[in-house]
């Protein structure tokens, strides 16, 4: 579908209101599938999928979406494909995706937690279970979102690894040569593992947030280069796109409240 | 070509203690739920239960019958996190093996095809091989030798499956989105017991829905069970949706008093004090 652009400039058009901080972290969300070429965009969780459409809608038109169920979907809803369960686990060997997850703890190297909180044998808290994270992890790119930045999901070590992180995948050798982490797209920030050990990098701040505010909300010591970028403003189709098309009704600010952080 | 009709409390008592069973459908999605039901009535336990988890395995492991669950997770979808199976678990009621989506499909494959196992590259790196020590990898014998993890057979005493419509013969037919892996399951098992929404002439089968939708093949069947509304109170589509209201009920009610109040008589029992109850809320 070609989305024609508004012209600029109209003048009876108001101006836009300023991003709000879910709408900086849908156009980070929405980045991790640049230049993915003609791969499924499988994102879990509201934020992530806003990016996943906004994406297909604007700068990745050759992103392939599910309905969350089993249909492979155009983005507005026209069924292009069949995907059930059985043939989406295929997809994943095959490496044709690139996933954005949740996690429930992550740690500096990437290993992400969805399973059980404490010990494994007899958990403190129990959560999801590994789900697909390993099958993911090993076979095709894997991004993290993560709503609420803080020391208790940004943790020294994940009590039970469920997606590979690089320390890990380091010592599988050419077998983890599918694996790979492009960002961890959180409340605060974009974060990378472009470091020489492949630990956590800051790669952005959402405009708003300050380095000390992200260091003081992760569990590790984070790299943290010289100099910090923002992350970029999103532009005004894009605004518009996700105001008026993608999510109208505003369920994004629920996930990401305004305000919420000093 | 045999009539394999039977009820569900005729199916659980071809069914015993001990036994390893695989439960089809995936989290709250086609459950055979009229089934364990029954099996819950029956008093059968010590199980092992193989099965891509939802309230089957909240109702089974509350109900103190799961000695070891075999799964990749176990939620209600829209409710992320299974109260009864998460209650079970951190009081360390129940074994677990616990391993990726991708591996639990490798395995039923592995079952079905009667292989020790199959090479899949998901679970290695993770702590999925450090909670289930007895996984083994296996090295290719070509070129590249890579090494994998070897995901042993899933096989199964008997498998539980419900799905839209089938025959008295065993030919089942699912007319939603998505086959889960009920075939898998079916044939993974020495006996597979089908419930369905309702039992039609073979002939019935093709006249709506194409042949691609004939999921389950009678050589793989031991028995038939019609039931209708037997996914309550997960999803059957197209026939009904998810009983969010009820599976809210369920998830938030004290297992004792819900078992009590819904689980206490026969099927029957239990869609009347599903309508007591909606007509309690409605009123």
């Amino acid at each position: 579908m070609k989305v024609t652009r508004t012209p600029h400039l109209q003048p009876t058009r108001t101006p836009l209101l300023p991003p709000t901080r879910a709408e900086y972290c849908v156009i980070a969300c929405a980045e991790a599938w640049r230049d993915g070429g003609e791969i499924l965009a499988s994102p879990m969780g509201l934020v992530p999928s806003l990016g996943a459409r906004l994406a297909r809608l604007t700068f990745a038109p050759d992103l392939l979406l599910t309905d969350g169920e089993a249909l492979l979907v155009r983005p507005d809803g026209t069924p292009e494909g069949w995907l059930p369960y059985r043939q989406h686990l295929t997809l994943v060997a095959g490496g044709r995706r690139h996933v954005m997850m949740g996690a429930s703890q992550i740690d500096r190297y990437g290993n992400q937690n969805i399973s059980c909180i404490g010990d494994w044998e007899r958990p403190r808290r129990q959560l999801l279970g590994v789900r697909g994270a390993p099958l993911n992890t090993l076979n095709n790119p894997t991004s993290y979102w993560i709503p609420r930045h803080s020391r208790r999901v940004f943790v020294e070590r994940a009590d039970m690894v469920c997606g590979v992180g690089y320390d890990r995948a380091a010592e599988l050798g050419s077998t983890a040569r599918f694996h790979r982490v492009p960002r961890v797209v959180s409340d605060l920030g974009v974060f990378d593992f472009a470091t020489p050990d492949r630990s956590m990098r800051l790669a952005s701040l959402h405009p708003g947030v300050s380095v000390e505010q992200v260091r003081e909300a992760t569990g590790f010591a984070l790299a943290v280069p010289d100099e910090v970028p923002y992350t970029r403003d999103p532009g005004d189709e894009e605004l518009r796109l996700i105001r008026e098309v993608l999510d109208p009704a505003g369920a994004r600010a629920r996930e990401v409240p305004e305000g919420a952080r000093g | 070509m045999g009539d394999k009709t039977m009820t569900a409390d005729e199916v659980v008592s071809r069914l015993s203690s001990g036994m390893t069973l695989g439960i089809g459908g995936w989290g709250s999605r086609r459950k055979p739920m009229a089934l364990v039901r029954a099996l819950l009535r029956a008093g059968i336990g010590d199980l092992t239960v193989i099965s891509y988890g939802g309230p089957d395995i909240g109702m089974l492991a509350a109900a103190g019958r799961i000695r070891k669950l075999v799964t990749a997770f176990v939620t209600l979808d829209s409710i992320p996190l299974e109260p009864h199976y998460r209650a079970a678990r951190e009081r360390g009621d129940l074994a677990l093996t616990e391993v990726d989506e991708g591996m639990f499909m490798w395995g039923l494959h592995a079952a079905a095809q009667r292989l020790p196992f199959l090479p899949v590259r998901a679970g290695l790196g993770s702590d999925v091989m450090r909670v289930a020590p007895d996984l083994r990898t296996v090295t290719s014998p070509y070129e590249d030798g890579e090494t994998f993890v070897a995901m042993p057979a899933l096989r199964m005493d008997a498998a539980l499956v419900h799905v839209n419509r089938a025959d008295r013969l065993g030919n089942g037919q699912y007319l939603g989105p998505d086959p889960y892996f009920d075939d898998l399951f079916c044939e993974a098992a020495d006996e597979a017991y089908v419930s369905c929404e309702r039992i039609v002439d073979t002939a019935e089968l093709t006249k709506e829905a194409a042949p691609q939708s004939l999921l389950l093949k009678r050589l793989a069947v031991t028995g038939v069970v019609e039931a209708p509304n037997g996914a309550h109170f997960t999803s059957c589509a197209p026939d009904y949706g998810r009983d969010e209201e009820y599976q809210r009920e369920y998830a938030s009610t004290p297992w004792p008093e819900f078992a009590e109040r819904y689980l206490s008589g026969d099927e029957e029992a239990y869609r009347s004090a599903v309508r007591e109850w909606r007509k309690e809320r409605e009123a």
